[in-house]
């Protein structure tokens, strides 16, 4: 009985603990993208085409689609966010050739349309919040989100320059549970055009903005699901009363 | 016996066409006087709600390749596009790969239920045996299907697959390259794939579901109790006295599982269709990429029990043997039960027992099929594989060993 018993419990440790490991290394930053917020939407739209468009496509979302979910008047869209090309119609597509690309940061920026479904919006946000002074690398940043990443901190200007302090366990109570990974541990050595809590809100807007461009039609899928759910639940409680009347005779 | 036409003498237009078509007498045989026992429970949605997904699979399939491009350099652009740019193009791609989860849910459900009532004892070893197919060649179009969007989990998933015959002896490797059309899963390899997802093994899955059918409606469902309802026949009419016309019985009971079965089915393709990872995997939202092996290759949940008796054997070839043997299992059943009766509910305590562990060590399996693989879950996989294996070769030992309750004459029922 006894090993019956620790045989159990071995199983339901086991299967908790590749549950801890799944979350990876655990992010710093927690980030719940809002895909109802317009506003915050838009003005990502605005940080993604001046900041990061440059080098990265959306080469699966069209600028008029954008707009139109985005509710952005084409005058203000064809103004503020298409650089590259006139057409509504066209995909979000980087000016840098790729070939190019791969020989300045050992491979081409990646396509960023589904990003926020690969890697999740709360990564997204942990990325672009984590970039930190490291003298070894040639653009003279690090990730500790992406340790190694060759994009240089694009938004250093708008954050400042922030460097990694390293932290020990002990504030992070809690023995044996890999301490000090919780937490920010990043100090600005030399603040930026925006303030702390302005970049916060800068990297949220550019992320929602990603989210939404992750899957344009979420809104959309999320509120006829609404509507099917209502026609479902009259649907069943209709066919159940059909199906009492049909078996009252069944004895 | 010679066939005869119209045997039900209808008149008119509809006489005209069962002169020439059977359709009076298919309608009869299979519906309105097939008769089913009148005791069949919860577990008896499952056949109905494998057949509707069965349908959702073509007719979504249908639209889907209508906008799907078969070639490896665009074909995870076009599942993009389609998803985008098609009017409800999201919709169709979420119901056909959250239907594919929902068809092994309700199949290994229904399969569930043949295993607790003695589904494929005689005469109704046909009926498994086509069941048995539907399964294998499901398992084999999942796979293809799961290749198509060729994202990066696809095509190391289709990699480390193909790659099982390659433990073959002698031939394994000219095997792998033969299946492939190349040295590594490619242009070729996603050709082959499709075409046999959206022709080959739907036809033959179509037809072996027909056969299914016509061989059950042949000799009768079983029912909860595992008794014969034709032993006891109303003596003029010759209706089986337990049984109740499928039509309009089942039909109406069976469009409330379908009600229910919808709910929780598009309530996860409308506000779920990721299902966390479980339905659309992350690693697959970036394009094939054989340079990138993604952290963990995880097979779809629904082959993570095989996947994990594969990695629980330390041996290559006698893993893919011992996967491999898992599902031919399946189709001896009917001549491993040695039970003098056929439900669970008159078995005897070592049936149950044997059941019970069968069912935790499988999803046990199951589960740890999907985790990397860690000390602990390979010795749980090998456990469970045992078990799992003990639980169909030490039947003919343990179903004649036991004492089991005498069966009822006729079917327990409790009028609703």
């Amino acid at each position: 009985m006894q090993r019956i018993k620790t045989f159990l419990i071995a199983v339901a440790l086991s299967a908790a603990a590749p549950a801890y490991a799944a979350g990876g290394h655990a992010l710093t930053y927690k980030f719940t993208p809002d895909s109802n917020n317009v506003q915050s939407a838009q003005r990502g739209a605005r940080n993604f085409m001046n900041y990061c468009s440059g080098c990265h496509s959306m080469k699966h979302l069209r600028y008029g689609r954008l707009a139109n979910d985005l509710n952005i008047p084409e005058d203000l869209l064809k103004a503020n966010l298409m650089f590259t090309s006139e057409k509504p119609g066209d995909h979000i597509i980087s000016s840098m050739p790729a070939m190019e690309a791969a020989k300045w940061f050992g491979q081409p920026p990646p396509d960023l349309t589904v990003e926020t479904r690969m890697r999740g919006a709360d990564w997204v946000y942990n990325f672009l919040m984590t970039f930190y002074v490291d003298g070894a690398k040639p653009s003279g940043v690090n990730n500790l989100t992406l340790p190694g990443a060759s994009m240089p901190h694009v938004l250093m200007d708008l954050q400042g320059v922030q460097v990694k302090v390293e932290e020990k366990a002990e504030g992070h109570g809690e023995a044996g549970h890999g301490g000090g990974h919780a937490g920010p541990k990043f100090e600005l050595v030399q603040p930026g055009k925006l303030s702390p809590d302005e970049y916060k809100k800068f990297v949220a807007d550019t992320v929602n903005f990603m989210h939404y461009a992750a899957e344009p039609g979420r809104n959309a899928r999320i509120s006829l699901g609404y509507k099917v759910m209502l026609f479902l639940f009259l649907f069943t409680i209709l066919a159940y009363l059909m199906k009492k009347e049909w078996w009252k005779d069944v004895h | 016996m010679a066939i005869v036409p119209n045997p039900h003498k209808t008149t008119g237009l509809l006489g005209w066409i069962d002169d020439r078509f059977p359709l009076t007498k298919l309608y009869k045989d299979h519906l309105s006087e097939y008769y089913a026992p009148k005791n069949f429970n919860f577990w008896y949605y499952f056949g109905s709600l494998a057949l509707l997904v069965l349908v959702n699979q073509l007719l979504t399939g249908i639209w889907l390749v209508m906008h799907y491009k078969p070639e490896a350099s665009i074909a995870w652009d076009s599942v993009e596009a389609l998803m985008r740019d098609v009017p409800y193009g999201d919709l169709l791609r979420y119901l056909h790969s959250t239907g594919a989860s929902a068809f092994f849910v309700v199949v290994f459900l229904h399969m569930y239920r043949g295993l607790l009532y003695g589904s494929y004892r005689k005469p109704r070893e046909l009926v498994w045996l086509f069941g048995a197919l539907i399964f294998l060649v499901l398992m084999a179009e999942a796979f293809a299907g799961y290749v198509l969007p060729w994202g990066n989990m696809s095509y190391w998933g289709a990699s480390v697959i193909i790659n099982l015959f390659g433990a073959i002896p002698v031939i394994g490797n000219d095997l792998v390259i033969w299946i492939q059309g190349d040295y590594f899963p490619s242009d070729a390899t996603l050709g082959r794939l499709f075409s046999l997802h959206v022709i080959f093994l739907p036809f033959v899955l179509v037809a072996l579901v027909v056969a299914h059918l016509i061989a059950l409606h042949e000799v009768g469902s079983n029912n909860p109790d595992g008794v014969e309802i034709k032993k006891h026949k109303d003596p003029k009419t010759g209706i089986p006295l337990d049984g109740i016309p499928f039509h309009p019985y089942y039909t109406v009971k069976d469009v409330v599982g379908v009600g229910v079965f919808l709910i929780i089915f598009l309530g996860i393709v409308f506000f779920a269709p990721d299902g966390g990872g479980w339905l659309l995997e992350k690693p697959n939202f970036t394009p094939a990429n054989p340079l990138a092996t993604p952290e963990h290759i995880t097979p779809a949940w629904y082959f993570g029990s095989f996947y994990a008796m594969l990695r629980a054997v330390p041996d290559k070839l006698l893993g893919v043997l011992t996967m491999g043997a898992a599902v031919v299992i399946i189709f001896f059943v009917p001549w491993l039960d040695r039970s003098p009766v056929k439900s669970i509910r008159y078995k005897g305590m070592l049936s149950k027992i044997a059941l019970t562990l069968f069912t935790i060590s499988f999803v046990l399996l199951s589960y740890y099929g999907m985790q990397p693989p860690t000390p602990v879950g390979t010795w749980v996989s090998r456990v469970g594989t045992v078990i799992y294996f003990a639980y169909f070769l030490l039947m003919p030992w343990y179903t004649r060993a036991e004492k089991t309750k005498t069966e009822p004459e006729r079917v327990t029922h409790a009028a609703h």
